[in-house]
């Protein structure tokens, strides 16, 4: 078997135009991922048992069917319903951002469920209101707990979001499978392709333990 | 200061409370006492509405507590608490801790509130601790700052729930201490305890609760010295 770098080299422009629209794709559905997700954490844990409902039904739906159907049903039929058309970075964020923040909202949860119930009884004692007590006592120390489970899910989008490659968006997965159809090699596009995407997760994960040194208290 | 008319408490079908009334006076320092389960920290958590009154009414200064219009959070202002467990802030400084409410609630300025929380923890003999997390302190100390950490907030009463149960018996005596100094300064207090000792020397007034009642109230050398009702005289025995 022979390795061929020089056609890897021939590749790497749309190697490297690929691996940027992941990178767009993985930060941007992080960050709508992540906001929304917090939002339907809140919603799942609010005491009146009806208004909860619609978020449990949420993370149900997203989390019990794949990603893969979630991005077809956006991609062919929600998408076009509300712009008139197709187009894969919308569609492709959307799916990505709008999945992602079902587990991140289980995160959230499991985080502040997981902290002493004398902390927000503590910081209502002191005359806080509940969304005080929320904002600087509850959810700091929750999302210090999360920042592991958080990181995980942030890996698993950045490799996910090779599923957008289905609906032709260029991204790195795009590339690697248009490369092997140009030379009918699977070990360059593919090898490529999987080194990215450990490099991008490896970044991810250094940036998160770095977080997570910094916000220790001892 | 504090009146409480029938107060009655369940969880689910489980009555904590069955009927408590009784007037506390300010500056008035009232030890609870009574048996495990007899409903004495349940009744101190309805006196700031940390749990929600079933029945009756808890008037402080006037307001009804038990009244869900009432706005909670500006009477829980005038009603420091101190918990068994402290509840310190783990992810705040001792500083930071003590300065958080009166800066969110009372929105007094930074300068103001930190040279506040250093007098408070001067006052507590912590104030070489101003910088350090909850986590590097031993238990007298968390609950020493959790102390200055109510009072930060000027409160009118302080009600403390088991201070004292949660330590090692070395640092009992420091945490009394500084409770010591509080009555002696004027504080209204309502202290449930098992510290008798304190009970006796501090308190005002001793209630002896059990089965979700007051069953007897007197000032504490009568209620040790001559205990009127048989559950308090077999409770003293096995205490005193």
């Amino acid at each position: 078997m022979d390795f061929r770098f020089d056609l890897i080299a021939n590749y790497a422009p749309f190697f490297l135009k690929g691996t940027l629209l992941t990178i767009g794709f993985s930060v941007a559905s992080i960050i709508l991922g992540t906001i929304l997700g917090l939002l339907i954490g809140l919603g799942e844990m609010m005491r009146n048992k009806k208004l909860a409902a619609p978020f449990r039904v949420y993370v149900t739906l997203f989390r019990g069917t794949p990603l893969l159907v979630q991005i077809m049903i956006i991609h062919f039929g929600f998408v076009p319903l509300f712009i008139g058309e197709t187009n894969v970075y919308i569609s492709g964020i959307a799916a990505l951002s709008l999945n992602s923040a079902a587990y991140v909202a289980e995160i959230f949860r499991a985080g502040i469920q997981s902290l002493d119930r004398g902390q927000m009884e503590a910081a209502r004692s002191l005359g806080m209101t509940h969304v005080q007590a929320m904002q600087h006592v509850i959810i700091p120390q929750a999302f210090k707990r999360m920042i592991p489970a958080l990181g995980n899910e942030f890996i698993v989008l950045i490799k996910d979001s090779s599923l957008v490659s289905v609906i032709a968006a260029p991204e790195l997965m795009y590339w690697g499978n248009a490369m092997q159809g140009q030379y009918y090699r699977p070990w360059e596009p593919y090898l490529t392709t999987a080194f990215i995407y450990l490099i991008l997760t490896m970044v991810c994960d250094f940036l998160l333990r770095k977080l997570e040194r910094r916000l220790a208290t001892e | 200061m504090i009146r409480v008319e029938n107060l009655k408490k369940s969880f689910g079908d489980h009555e904590v409370l069955k009927d408590i009334t009784v007037s506390i006076a300010e500056k008035e320092v009232v030890v609870v006492i009574g048996p495990s389960g007899s409903g004495k920290s349940t009744f101190l958590r309805c006196l700031n509405r940390l749990e929600e009154i079933t029945g009756g009414h808890v008037y402080i200064n006037g307001m009804d507590i038990a009244d869900p219009k009432v706005n909670i959070n500006k009477i829980r202002e005038d009603v420091g608490m101190v918990f068994q467990l402290f509840n310190l802030f783990p992810h705040k400084s001792v500083l930071e801790n003590i300065m958080l409410a009166p800066m969110k609630v009372k929105k007094v300025t930074k300068e103001e509130a930190e040279e506040k929380a250093l007098r408070l923890l001067d006052k507590v003999g912590l104030k070489d601790k101003a910088s350090v997390y909850p986590d590097s302190l031993s238990g007298g100390q968390k609950q020493r700052v959790a102390i200055a950490r109510a009072l930060a907030m000027e409160p009118k009463v302080m009600l403390f729930d088991e201070p004292t149960s949660a330590l090692d018996p070395e640092m009992v005596g420091e945490v009394l201490e500084v409770m010591k100094e509080l009555a002696q300064e004027g504080m209204t207090m309502v202290v449930v305890t098992h510290e008798m000792g304190f009970a006796r020397e501090v308190g005002d007034r001793v209630l002896f609760m059990d089965g979700g009642y007051i069953v007897e109230e007197n000032k504490p050398e009568l209620l040790f010295g001559n205990p009127q009702h048989e559950r308090t005289k077999a409770f003293l025995s096995k205490v005193l």
